[in-house]
């Protein structure tokens, strides 16, 4: 019954859907005040049905009801609670309703905290909103209901995929939804100020927190999926230039292009038909990404033959919505003329440099995730484009992004005066530059890629921390630390997000030059040295978990005068016939232990493999000081009095599902 | 029982982790570094997305034997890859080579920077020479006030 009922919201949320986008456009066109009024309860009502049908769709997981088919593919009785619940998105057809739910999500924020937009635009905005939810509604009724029933159902179910029964994969796809996702409000602000014929300051100060909400959704959930492959894949790798990654990735650069630029609109009204570019661009790198992950044609050509309908349904919704803006953009892009006059070297020409950076490192990762089928298709040559590539093409632009991001962020607006920003920066400059070439002097004969991090990290953190010390003034300590604890958020935001970005930049150099490994078979009671430390294996054991079995190997680990076990082991799910490793990980300070146990030896023995991972903690922290950067600048002052009609906590409703 | 006799019958079938097994490993170590470096490049082919460095898979440690079989007999680097190329084709390199239509796919970043940088120059230089607007009208300015206003 209650999985009916989730069924018939999900058609009644598409005739709202239909309403939606219908009586607010044709309200704002002919200036009817109560139809574009109506945009927002009916943004509500969508997001009221669609938050039944996914709480009724955990419910059938919760309660293991295998009559439905989507519970008895991907549940099994015996999983833990919280796999049951991550198992209502842990697949193709229950990511799509989270992934609308999210939409709706979105939508409803907009009618809530949109009440000092002006009625035309905000109508315009929830009616574009709302053409997304009907696409992607019909693609979910016509192709991929999730409550079909079974007519017979089974005594269990067929578990879910193993690799996915994990934490950090647990809420990994909601935070990338909600970052793609969010991006949609970029793109239905875009499509309605393009309508409107209109961008201005404001639209560029109301764009923007809705891109840096995105934008730090993004970085959460590709930062726990990488975090999840570094611990789960058993050999420490963190990040694989997989399609299915890039698809991630594409959107988060734009992203962070665009709440760049959107800058540039709100202080200087200049940029703008760039910017309104970029924000079409962004939700169609989304797009793209959803069609990637979802019709397998990147990783596999015949995945796609085998879903064909799935596959051409989002590739029509892909050319719909970004073609059908990219058109709109095109009549109308001309009617917006830049105001802002600025000198070549300002504030606005860092922008600029950060922009053509990142979208075309954007582009290049894009032309070398598609390059294989477009090599296929064309020249009839079945090639690979993988790390390697990546590797060569796209560090280049972070290079070039790590060094001339303490520059641009000092300069100032309209006309800078270079000297003033290079005195300032000399310091961070000669300590990056220092400890470089120590790194390089002290390591000797290998690659200069982990110096050269460190210092590209040191430099963009050094450059983060001048940019808020300068901003307080010469007039004595005291005065100063009080008026640097005073600047705005979006100040402090701004150098916490950098100091994040040169963080990871370093982290990642450091974990790819100076990881140690070690591959060898170990009897029990058998030790060996890795790097200065003491690994003894004191036994193989087999411990039973709640849905699966483990060989579980014990180690003791001594470091110095510290001692500590490590127990990685090698599971079974039965009910999915699938194995997976867990590896034995000491996180620490300055690098990470990790050690994964292989298979028994013929001649007696285990393999194991281990390494020593350096600064691998420090990958994941820059990831989280970038995203607490976009949170700092997203509480500031000044979107907080923008959002003055908000109501009291309009989300509880939802955040109980 | 029955779980656990299973349990042992898949491990034994196919044991996870571990890419490359103890007994892959050469006993010369400057030899062992070139035949990782080698096979990180190379495709595992039956895998999504894995060199043979990281694949658990058969074919994958077949391949690896197969670069350290011709590391060990005095193969050069660039011999050891035209070798398995030769059997397996260009799908089983992780990186492209330049020839042919991948130019288009090497090129397609630098063309492209050259490209946005020389629009972004362009546009920069006539920001800076541009007047500013005139001045502006009475609803700008109420409007520009409101704007200021927090």
């Amino acid at each position: 019954m209650i999985v009916e009922l989730g069924h018939f919201a999900l058609i009644l949320a598409l005739v709202v859907a239909l309403l939606q986008t219908a009586v607010p456009l044709i309200g704002a066109a002919q200036r009817r005040a109560a139809w574009m009024a109506a945009a927002e309860p009916l943004a509500v009502a969508q997001l009221l049905l669609l938050g039944f049908a996914f709480a009724a769709l955990t419910w059938a997981f919760v309660t293991s009801d295998f009559s439905v088919a989507l519970v008895v593919s991907n549940s099994h009785t015996l999983k833990p609670l919280l796999y049951k619940i991550s198992g209502v998105w842990g697949n193709h057809e229950g990511s799509l309703l989270l992934w609308t739910l999210i939409l709706a999500l979105f939508g409803a924020s907009a009618a809530w905290f949109g009440g000092n937009l002006p009625d035309t635009l905000r109508a315009r905005v929830l009616a574009v909103q709302g053409s997304i939810g009907v696409a992607f509604l019909l693609f979910m009724l016509l192709t991929s209901n999730p409550f079909l029933r079974l007519e017979v159902a089974p005594f269990d179910g067929q578990d879910l995929n193993p690799l996915l029964q994990d934490p950090g994969l647990a809420f990994h796809p909601p935070f990338l939804y909600l970052g793609y996702v969010g991006l949609s409000m970029a793109y239905s602000f875009a499509v309605a100020a393009l309508i409107e014929g209109r961008v201005d300051a404001a639209w560029g100060r109301w764009v923007r927190p809705w891109t840096l909400a995105a934008w730090v959704f993004l970085t959460i959930g590709i930062a726990l999926g990488s975090w999840w492959a570094y611990y789960e894949l058993g050999w420490g790798g963190f990040w694989f230039w997989d399609p299915v990654e890039n698809a991630s990735f594409m959107p988060w650069l734009i992203a962070a292009a665009l709440l760049h630029s959107a800058i540039v609109v709100e202080k200087r009204e200049a940029l703008k038909s760039w910017t309104i570019l970029l924000a079409i661009l962004a939700f169609g790198f989304s797009l793209i990404g959803t069609f990637i992950v979802r019709s397998g044609i990147i990783t596999s050509v015949h995945a796609f033959a085998n879903d064909p309908d799935r596959g051409v349904f989002i590739l029509m919704i892909l050319g719909f919505f970004t073609g059908g803006a990219l058109v709109l953009y095109a009549l109308r892009a001309g009617a917006m003329e830049a105001r802002g006059v600025f000198g070549v070297l300002s504030r606005e020409s860092g922008i600029v440099a950060n922009n053509v950076l990142l979208s075309v490192s954007c582009f290049v990762v894009f032309v070398g995730t598609i390059w294989p089928l477009v090599a296929e298709l064309l020249a009839g040559r079945k090639l690979s484009v993988g790390p390697p590539f990546f590797n060569a093409a796209f560090t280049p632009f972070m290079v070039a992004i790590a060094i001339l991001l303490p520059f641009g962020a000092m300069l100032a607006w309209k006309r800078a005066d270079p000297a003033r920003g290079l005195r300032a920066l000399g310091a961070p400059a000669f300590l990056a530059l220092a400890a470089g070439a120590l790194a390089f002097a002290v390591q000797t004969g290998q690659s200069a890629l982990g110096p050269i991090g460190l210092a590209l990290g040191l430099w963009v953190v050094g450059g983060a921390a001048v940019d808020i010390w300068a901003r307080g003034g010469r007039e004595g300590l005291g005065l100063r630390l009080r008026r640097i604890a005073l600047l705005p958020r979006a100040d402090w935001g701004k150098a916490v997000a950098h100091g994040g970005l040169g963080v990871t930049i370093f982290a990642v150099a450091a974990m790819m030059a100076w990881q140690r490994e070690d591959i060898r078979v170990l009897q029990p009671g058998e030790a060996f040295d890795l790097a200065g430390r003491e690994v003894r294996l004191l036994e193989v054991r087999e411990v039973e978990g709640p849905n699966y079995l483990a060989t579980q190997g014990v180690f003791s680990v001594t470091e110095g005068a510290r001692v500590f076990e490590l127990r990685p082991e090698k599971r079974i799910y039965p009910a999915a016939g699938m194995p997976t490793t867990e590896a034995g990980i000491d996180y620490g300070f300055w690098r990470d232990v990790y050690l994964v146990l292989g298979d028994a030896q013929t001649g007696g023995g285990w393999a194991v493999r281990s390494y020593v991972k350096p600064f691998a903690n420090w990958l994941w922290a820059g990831c989280a000081l970038m995203a607490l950067g976009g949170l700092l600048s997203l509480s500031d002052r000044r979107y907080r009095i923008a959002a003055g009609a908000r109501r009291a906590a309009p989300a509880a409703g939802v955040a109980a599902e | 029982m029955m779980l656990r006799a299973l349990c042992v019958a898949l491990a034994l079938w196919s044991g996870p982790a571990l890419a490359v097994q103890p007994d892959e490993v050469l006993p010369d170590p400057a030899l062992e570094e070139r035949a990782r470096d080698i096979s990180a490049g190379l495709r595992c082919l039956v895998c999504r997305n894995e060199s043979i460095d990281e694949s658990n898979a058969g074919l994958a440690r077949d391949l690896r034997l197969l670069v350290r079989e011709r590391l060990v007999a005095g193969d050069s680097d660039a011999e050891v890859v035209a070798f398995v190329v030769d059997r397996y084709g260009e799908y089983v390199l992780l990186r492209p080579t330049l020839g042919g239509a991948n130019l288009l796919l090497w090129l397609a970043g630098p063309a492209m920077l050259m490209l946005a940088g020389a629009i972004a120059i362009g546009y920069l230089r006539a920001r800076a020479r541009a007047t500013p607007p005139a001045t502006l009208s009475p609803e700008e300015e109420a409007r520009l006030r409101d704007l200021l206003r927090d």
